[in-house]
């Protein structure tokens, strides 16, 4: 196991326990490599980079419950990136942009990206559509750090609607990316 | 939104997330699709009239492990292939061996039959019925099972429908087994293998469209 997939794989699982900042440090870690991997196999799409990379993050958040932790942690990141990325370029139908092999799950770690260029599509305009009991719970606890409790009070919902309500409004996040159902 | 704006998102307050999931979500859909499908059986078609004579036959319990074993072992491969990357390994196996096995039985059974009872062993009194009744009786796990995937991440979603029709034809072939009265090898080889198969292939044919995430 290399260094970084222990380090990462430490932070995943504190996240997963509910530390946010071990969590964060996953994802920002994570998006590096993400840049890296995606760029090297969208060389002709090189727009389409950002925004994959966004969607696959979102894909490994709304999947973290997926994640068997008897598994390598590389290997499950790879195969959510790379059903992200086959996704895509059906979607496009330009398999023409393959230049390179999907199936070496070994180099996800091996490159860094840090050059974030602008995504094309705007997350915050997709979130401002979302109906009210997925928007505001996110809002308040994923965009202005309130609590579940916090979050309830304010928008008048309870608990575990915000809970459900950030939930469901992230995964309706991702079916909207992806174009609909 | 730029990329570590989303990132600063995702993580803020996140909530402990339990384990096991696919684990969890499989075996809820087990528990409720197998008791609606059983309960279907009792109720539209019953137990056969001569179930307190068979369950002291070893064939009837045959039929039984039979879709049993399978079933078993296409839920820990409906569990591995919900998982991203997930791949069937050993569940393989697991899944090929009841097969080979009744398709063994059969042919011993078959090879020391006298050929005037082939045509009896092999298609029985209901062969017409059974696999469009295994096929029906599997339609209450498919659909619990496909829930439970739904909620999870197949990354191969013709090979995970496939094994959630696979797992739901089982099910349907172990409540079918107390109402059928057939009890030849031959039989089951055949005709409980097409009404499983059937499931199977419609798992395969629907998951691409049902199973993306």
């Amino acid at each position: 196991m290399s260094v970084t997939e222990a380090r990462l794989r430490d932070c995943f699982l504190r996240g997963l326990a509910g530390e946010s900042t071990a969590y964060h440090a996953f994802l920002q870690e994570l998006s590096v490599h993400l840049r890296a991997f995606l760029r090297r196999r969208l060389s002709r799409l090189p727009d389409e980079v950002e925004d994959l990379v966004q969607e696959t993050l979102l894909a490994v958040h709304n999947q973290r419950h997926t994640y068997d932790a008897g598994q390598p942690l590389t290997a499950w990141v790879h195969a959510i990136a790379r059903y992200k990325l086959v996704d895509l370029l059906r979607r496009r139908a330009g398999r023409d942009a393959l230049n390179d092999p999907l199936d070496d799950d070994i180099d996800l770690l091996a490159g860094s990206d840090t050059e974030a260029a602008d995504a094309r599509r705007d997350l915050a305009k997709l979130l401002a559509r979302l109906p009210d009991k997925q928007r505001l719970p996110i809002m308040h606890m994923k965009l202005q750090g309130l609590s579940v409790a916090e979050t309830a009070r304010a928008t008048g919902l309870s608990e575990s609607a915000v809970k459900v309500g950030v939930h469901r409004g992230l995964k309706a996040l991702a079916i909207m990316i992806r174009g609909g159902p | 939104m730029k990329t570590d704006e989303l990132v600063a998102m995702l993580a803020s307050s996140v909530e402990a997330v339990p384990l096991h999931s696919s684990e969890r979500r499989h075996a809820i859909a087990l528990a409720c699709g197998l008791p609606v499908a059983l309960a279907l059986m009792v109720v539209f078609i019953g137990v056969r009239p001569d179930i307190t004579e068979a369950v002291a036959l070893p064939m009837f319990w045959m039929k039984l492990a039979f879709p049993a074993v399978l079933l078993a072992g296409g839920a820990f491969a409906a569990i591995r292939l919900s998982r991203p990357g997930g791949r069937m390994g050993v569940t393989a196996v697991a899944l090929a061996a009841p097969v080979l096995a009744i398709w063994l039985l059969a042919a011993v059974t078959l090879a020391g039959a006298a050929p005037a009872e082939y045509g009896l062993l092999i298609f029985g009194q209901t062969w017409a019925a059974c696999p469009f009744m295994i096929a029906l009786l599997a339609v209450p796990l498919f659909v619990a099972l496909i829930w439970a995937m739904q909620g999870l991440a197949p990354t191969r979603p013709a090979l995970a429908g496939a094994v959630a029709g696979l797992v739901a034809g089982a099910g349907g072939a172990l409540v079918y087994a107390p109402h059928c009265p057939e009890m030849a090898a031959p039989f089951l080889g055949a005709w409980y293998v097409l009404g499983m198969a059937i499931p199977a292939i419609a798992g395969a044919l629907l998951g691409p469209r049902l199973l993306r995430w």
